[in-house]
């Protein structure tokens, strides 16, 4: 689904992501984990094109989308969330996820002016998209609500459902279970299990390691920008690299 | 349901819409006098370059100060082909209203390829440039002197314009014309596109915007706002300098904003009229009126940060949720009473909630 050749971003002097490939397949839970400062987020603003990778090439589907804009790789089937939720918190949390269909659609300032039908047919279609998505991340008894007096949990649904509304294939997670407690990141985990046999194909960073090793079909472990290890939780958490730099201390590995 | 409930739904309501409209009809018979009118219809003129702000700066979170020169842009297109030109009153007025667009687009273009404070700094700039140029070109705006004789907006023989009344009601139709235009690009899919703008560049990306696409549109639409509004403004002072063009101006608009409530549909129109009332009030104080008028804003900036407009709807927002609340638990302890087991819809709910 995603293949990822020697993709390098430098920042002057100091690469960030230094030539990772790896390849993630569909449908299943591709976790990137690393120590702060690895480049693992840099590594999903490359991939979602926030940002054009130094060299490398980026190949969604067998199309190369690398440096292509964000909003184009959006309508290409990625969505991704980011560590702080960004939600417009004076609307009820259903109108914020209107918007998420958006890039389906095609009304332009005239079809507002004149209240075309078009207009009126994919408004509804964008609401009922929303609806839908509220639904699948269990949110739909609190739609109705303002989003600022929504919890922190539910406000990580709410980005899932924003970033499932756009009809993705590929969704990336950026640390999801950030800033949650352990039941509720457990109820996370079973969100995201759920995406998955909706044939979404997940790839998530995440510092929660009980969550990731339950979780992740496949890891990718990444230090200084370079990939160290990849594979099942199992062997990863066996590999001696991934021991030192990452789980080198009991006190870590429980963190 | 309280008292309080039923008049904060009833300006939710289309009634409302038409007491409003019919107290504007109104206003003219039941005003003191015509300098009250004419304050009135002056404060319709800028309501209509506010809502145009409102666009770009309430919903897709650009903060442009470049707004009062859009507006100077209108107003001397208008002035100098009427006056120097010999056009007609309309199609001038059509004309200013394209070249706010067209000029709106050009610095649009430019300007949206910054973001935030540096956009708001470089529109500051741009703001600033208008000013010297009409300031300065006086081969085309006169220069200081300014453009007198501006013809008011012709009335086809029916009425007179020239005249307080007829005017305050072109203007009351332009504003409401305005209005009606804002509502429907904000309560549209492209509003909401706006306003995912607004809250981040990064996640309305994200969610396949085009931000240049998008900012621009916004950028023309609330230009094009200001140059007609201050082509109507033209119409009606009938005389204008370079002074329009002050950023002063700007910073009064973005005032009516904020007190109003950024963002919101009716803010735009309550804070104009609210300032532009308590202004005239005021006028005894001359120009100590800003003792008076600082720490009112001060305090109403720190306390409803969302206006006027904005903190009535959040409360309203948050009141409407609590019911809607309350009766879906009234209806399960009702569901649970009649049945002893709950009903599979009211479990996973739970399940959710846990």
């Amino acid at each position: 689904m995603l293949k990822i050749h020697n993709l390098t971003k430098r920042f002057g002097g100091l690469a960030a992501v230094n030539n990772v490939s790896i390849e993630f397949e569909a449908n299943k839970i591709n976790a990137i984990i690393g120590p702060n400062g690895a480049g693992k987020s840099t590594f999903f603003n490359l991939v979602a094109g926030a940002m054009a990778p130094t060299e490398g090439r980026i190949e969604y589907q067998g199309m190369d989308i690398t440096g292509m804009a964000c909003d184009r790789i959006a309508r290409l089937g990625i969505a991704r969330t980011f560590q702080t939720t960004m939600l417009f918190d004076q609307s009820t949390v259903l109108d914020n996820l209107i918007v998420g269909h958006r890039l389906r659609t095609q009304s332009r300032l005239w079809d507002v002016i004149i209240n075309s039908k078009r207009l009126r047919d994919e408004e509804k279609k964008c609401r009922a998209r929303a609806q839908e998505v509220l639904d699948f991340v269990g949110l739909s008894h609190i739609g109705h609500r303002i989003t600022a007096d929504i919890s922190q949990e539910e406000k990580k649904r709410v980005a899932f459902a924003l970033a499932l509304a756009t009809d993705p294939e590929l969704v990336l997670l950026d640390e999801p279970a950030g800033g949650i407690n352990p039941e509720e990141t457990e109820n996370l985990a079973a969100l995201i299990r759920k995406m998955v046999d909706h044939g979404v194909t997940v790839c998530l960073i995440e510092h929660k390691m009980d969550m990731i090793m339950s979780l992740a079909d496949k890891i990718m472990v990444i230090d200084h920008g370079e990939k160290i290890a990849e594979g099942t939780p199992d062997e990863v958490k066996n590999n001696p690299l991934v021991i030192e730099a990452y789980l080198g201390s009991d006190e870590d590995a429980a963190a | 349901m309280n008292a309080l409930t039923k008049i904060s739904n009833f300006f939710m309501t289309p009634a409302m819409k038409i007491v409003m409209i019919v107290a504007a009809l109104l206003f003219p018979f039941v005003a003191g006098n015509e300098y009250q009118i004419y304050v009135m219809a002056l404060a319709f003129v800028w309501a209509i370059a506010v809502y145009g702000m409102n666009i770009i700066t309430g919903l897709c979170g650009q903060l442009n100060l470049a707004h009062g020169g859009f507006f100077a842009i209108g107003a001397y297109t208008l002035a100098i082909l009427t006056v120097d030109n010999g056009w007609a009153f309309w199609p001038a007025f059509i004309a200013a209203g394209a070249v706010g667009a067209i000029l709106g687009f050009l610095v649009g273009v430019i300007s949206l390829r910054l973001k935030e404070h540096y956009f708001a700094i470089f529109t500051l700039c741009v703001g600033f440039i208008i000013y010297l140029l009409l300031d300065k070109w006086e081969e085309l705006t006169h220069g200081a002197l300014g453009i007198i004789n501006i013809p008011a907006p012709s009335g086809f023989g029916l009425v007179d314009f020239t005249e307080t009344t007829p005017f305050y009601y072109l203007a009351l139709a332009f504003m409401v014309l305005s209005i009606w235009l804002a509502s429907r690009i904000a309560h549209s899919l492209l509003g909401r596109t706006f306003l995912a703008i607004r809250i981040s560049d990064d996640l309305a990306a994200s969610l396949g915007i085009n931000l240049m696409r998008n900012k621009v549109l916004a950028f023309v639409l609330s230009t094009t706002y200001a140059s007609v509004a201050g082509a109507l403004y033209a119409g009606m002072v009938r005389f204008i300098g370079p002074a329009e063009a002050e950023v002063t101006h700007t910073f009064d608009m973005i005032t009516y904003l904020l007190v109003g409530g950024i963002g919101t549909l009716m803010g735009p129109l309550l804070g104009t009229l609210a300032i532009t009332w308590l202004t005239q009030s005021l006028q005894f104080l001359e120009e100590y009126r800003m003792i008076v008028f600082g720490p009112m804003l001060v305090v109403l900036v720190i306390f409803f940060p969302k206006g006027v407009v904005g903190s009535f709807l959040s409360w309203r927002g948050r009141r409407l949720a609590a019911a809607h609340d309350a009766s879906q638990t009234k209806e399960k302890a009702a569901s649970n009473a009649s049945s002893n087991k709950p009903s599979a819809a009211s479990t996973q709910e739970a399940g959710n909630h846990a």
